[in-house]
C-alpha cells in the first residue's frame, strides 16, 4: 500500500471516528464486544482461545496436576498416559504441569517486551513527530540505527550484556521493539496533527500538552493498537528462542522454549515430547496474529471490502 | 542515470548516521553490563594486574566519547579485539563462521522467493479460490511457526527416520558446494517458511490492489487478455514492491539464524553470538553484531538502488 492510501485511510478512518464520538453512546461495552465477536469469528476463537490462555497461566498452581519441578525418576520420558496426559520428560517431570507453567512465562515475556516497546516507542513517536524538524530528524536516524539491527541478535547482545535471564531478555526484545512503534505512532502523528479538529483546538489557545494528549494520542493510536497484538506473537517467538537458547528462562522453572530445548535431547527416544510445546507456541502467535488482523479490519472499514 | 548517482550519493549520506549510532549501540553494550565493565572483561579469577592492564587496553579511565571513537579506530582498521575466552582473534573468528551463516540465510531467502513469490501470485489470480484460502491459511501459519520447532520436526523425519539429509553440521561451499548445499538444505527450509509466508501474503495483495486498480481496469476495457494484463502490466508494477520486502527478509533471517544454528549445529556467527552471550565474551558479541548489522544497512543500501532502477519515478522523488 502506498503512502498516499495510508494518509487517506487513516484521515478518513479518524473523520468517522469523530462522527461516531459525536453520537450518544448507545450500546454497553459488553453489547458491541458481543456484536464484533458475533460477527468475526476467527476474533471470538482467539479472544476465548487467548483467554483461557491467561486463566490458566495464572491459575497453573490450581489445575496443574503435579508440581512442574517435582522429579520422578521412575517414570522418565513416558509417553502420554491417564496418569501424565502428555507424558514426561527426560527427568520424569510432568509434561501437562510443565506446559501450564510454562503459558505464565510465555505470556509474562510477552506482555513485558510489548509493554516496555509501547512505553518508549509511542511518547518518542509522538514528540518526533509533534515538533518535526532537526529533533524529529535526528531522532529518527536513531529508530533507522536500532531497526538496521537483526531483532533477535540485538537481543541476544543486550541480554549478553545485562546478564542472561527471562526479564533481562525481555528488555532486550522490547528494546529492539520500541523503533518500530515510534515510527508508526510518528507517521500517525503527521497525519492527524494537521486534521482540522487539532487546528480547531490550536485556535481556542490549547497547549501543546493538551493537544499531544487530548486530541493526538487517542486519534493516532489505532494503528498501533494493531501493531501491539501483533507484536505480542513475535514477542513469544523471541521468548521461545531466547529460552530455547538458554538465555531466558533458566532452569528449572518451565518455559515452552527451554522444554523444546530439552525434547530435542531426546528426540529420538520420546519424539511426543518435542509436541505439545511447539504447538502452544504456533497456537498462541497464531492467536495474537489473528487477532491482530481481525482488529485491523474492525479499525479500518475499508479493508473488509477488499477482503 | 544522472538521477540515480545523485541518489546513490544521497543514500549514502543519510546512511552516515545511521552507521554512527549503530556503532555506537555496538560500543555501548560494555557500558549497560552491570559492574566495573573492566573486571567483567577481565572475566573470572582475573588478578588485579589483569583487571588494571584491561581497564588501560579499552580507556575505561578515559571520557566515553573517547573511548567510543578509539574503539571506532580499531574497528576501521578490523580490529574488534579478542575473545575473553579463548583469546582468539574477534575479526578471524567471525570471518571464519560468517561464510556458514550468509549461504544459509542466501539459501533460505532463495527458497523463499522461489516458493513466495509465486504462491503470491497464484493466490491472487485465483482470489477467493480455495487455493487461495489455502496459500492464504498457509501464509498465516508461516509466520506463527516457531522456525526452530519445524528445523526440530524436519531433522526428526529427513535426518533420523528418513536418513534424506545430514542431521547437522556443515560443509564449507568453496570445499565441496554440492556436500555444503545438502548439509544447509533442511535448515534452509526451516528457515524459509517466514519468508514463504510474508512474500506469499504480501505479494498477493500488493497485485490484487494493482489488478482492481483503474489503470488495470482500462487495460481490459480495451481487450486486453487476463494473462497479458498480468505478466506485462502487473507484475511489472509490484515488482518493487516484491525486491523491497525481500530485501527487509534479511534482517529477520539473521535473526532466526542464530536459533537454527544452534539446532543444526552450524558453526556460523549466529550459533557463536548466542554461545558467547551466555558466557559474556562481550567483545565477539560485539564484533558479530556489528558485521551483521552493516550488513543489513549495505543490503537496504542495494535494494534502494535495484528499486531506482527499476522504477525510475523513485530516483526522482527521493
Amino acid at each position: 500500500m502506498t503512502d498516499a492510501t495510508n494518509n487517506n485511510a487513516a484521515v478518513r478512518a479518524s473523520a468517522e471516528r469523530a462522527a461516531v464520538a459525536a453520537l450518544p453512546r448507545q450500546e454497553s461495552v459488553a453489547t458491541w464486544l458481543w456484536n464484533w465477536l458475533k460477527h468475526d469469528k476467527r476474533a471470538a476463537i482467539s479472544i476465548t482461545y487467548l483467554a483461557i490462555l491467561v486463566i490458566a497461566a495464572i491459575l497453573a498452581p490450581l489445575f496443574a496436576p503435579y508440581d512442574p519441578n517435582e522429579q520422578n525418576l521412575m517414570d522418565l520420558l513416558m509417553p502420554p498416559s491417564s496418569a501424565h496426559w502428555l507424558g514426561t520428560d527426560d527427568l520424569g517431570r510432568d509434561t501437562f504441569s510443565r506446559l501450564l507453567y510454562g503459558s505464565y512465562n510465555a505470556l509474562y515475556a510477552a506482555g513485558l517486551a510489548v509493554g516496555i516497546a509501547v512505553a518508549i516507542g509511542v511518547p518518542v513517536g509522538v514528540v518526533i513527530g509533534f515538533v518535526g524538524g532537526w529533533i524529529d530528524e535526528a531522532v529518527s536516524r536513531v529508530i533507522d540505527a536500532i531497526l538496521a539491527f537483526p531483532p533477535l541478535v540485538l537481543a541476544v547482545a543486550v541480554t549478553g550484556a545485562l546478564g542472561i535471564g527471562l526479564t533481562n531478555a525481555m528488555i532486550a526484545v522490547g528494546f529492539s521493539f520500541a523503533p518500530v512503534i515510534a515510527r508508526t505512532m510518528r507517521a500517525q502523528t503527521l497525519v492527524v496533527k494537521n486534521a482540522v479538529y487539532v487546528e480547531a483546538a490550536t485556535g481556542f489557545g490549547a497547549s501543546r500538552a493538551h493537544l499531544i494528549v487530548r486530541h493526538i494520542v487517542p486519534n493516532a493510536i489505532q494503528p498501533v493498537i494493531v501493531e501491539i497484538t501483533l507484536m505480542l506473537a513475535v514477542a513469544l517467538l523471541a521468548e521461545a528462542g531466547l529460552s530455547f537458547l538458554s538465555l531466558g528462562v533458566q532452569p528449572p522453572e518451565s518455559s515452552w522454549g527451554g522444554m523444546l530445548a530439552r525434547a530435542y535431547h531426546y528426540v529420538e527416544v520420546a519424539p511426543a515430547q518435542m509436541l505439545a510445546p511447539g504447538f502452544a507456541i504456533l497456537l498462541t502467535a497464531l492467536a495474537f496474529n489473528t487477532l491482530g488482523e481481525s482488529i485491523r479490519v474492525l479499525l479500518d472499514p475499508t479493508i473488509k471490502k477488499k477482503r | 542515470m544522472y538521477a540515480i548517482g545523485r541518489m546513490i550519493l544521497r543514500r549514502l549520506g543519510q546512511l552516515v548516521p545511521v552507521v554512527l549510532v549503530a556503532t555506537f549501540v555496538v560500543f555501548s553494550l560494555v557500558f549497560i553490563m552491570p559492574g566495573d565493565p573492566a573486571i567483567v572483561l577481565a572475566g573470572d579469577y582475573a588478578t588485579q594486574e589483569r583487571i588494571d592492564e584491561i581497564r588501560r587496553i579499552h580507556g575505561f579511565d578515559q571520557p566515553m566519547l573517547v573511548q567510543y571513537l578509539n574503539w571506532l579506530w580499531n574497528v576501521l582498521h578490523f580490529d574488534l579485539g579478542q575473545s575473553l575466552y579463548s583469546n582468539e582473534d574477534v575479526a578471524k573468528l567471525i570471518s571464519d563462521r560468517l561464510p556458514h551463516t550468509i549461504l544459509l540465510v542466501a539459501y533460505a531467502l532463495m527458497l523463499g522467493a522461489v516458493i513466495g513469490i509465486p504462491m503470491g501470485i497464484y493466490a491472487a489470480t485465483q482470489q477467493g479460490s480455495t487455493i487461495d484460502k489455502l496459500i492464504t491459511s498457509f501464509a498465516s501459519l508461516g509466520v506463527a511457526i516457531p522456525n526452530f520447532w519445524l528445523g526440530i520436526i524436519l531433522v526428526t523425519y529427513f535426518s533420523l527416520t528418513w536418513h534424506l539429509f545430514p542431521a547437522t553440521g556443515a560443509v564449507s561451499f568453496w570445499d565441496d558446494p554440492v556436500e555444503a548445499l545438502r548439509h544447509a538444505t533442511l535448515p534452509a527450509l526451516a528457515l524459509s517458511t517466514n519468508v514463504v509466508a510474508v512474500l506469499a501474503r504480501q505479494v498477493r495483495s500488493a497485485l490484487l490492489e494493482v489488478l482492481t486498480s483503474q489503470h488495470f481496469r482500462t487495460l481490459r476495457a480495451k481487450g486486453l487478455g487476463s494473462s497479458s494484463i498480468l505478466w506485462k502490466h502487473g507484475l511489472r508494477n509490484v515488482a518493487a514492491t516484491m525486491l523491497t520486502i525481500t530485501g527487509l527478509q534479511v534482517n529477520r533471517l539473521f535473526s532466526s539464524a542464530v536459533i537454527l544454528e544452534a539446532v543444526f549445529a552450524i558453526p556460523g556467527v549466529g550459533a557463536l553470538i548466542s554461545y558467547s552471550a551466555l558466557n559474556k565474551d562481550i567483545p565477539v558479541v560485539q564484533g558479530i553484531a556489528l558485521v551483521l548489522v552493516i550488513y543489513v544497512i549495505l543490503i537496504n543500501l542495494i535494494v534502494d538502488v535495484l528499486n531506482a532502477l527499476l522504477d525510475p519515478r523513485v530516483a526522482a522523488s527521493t
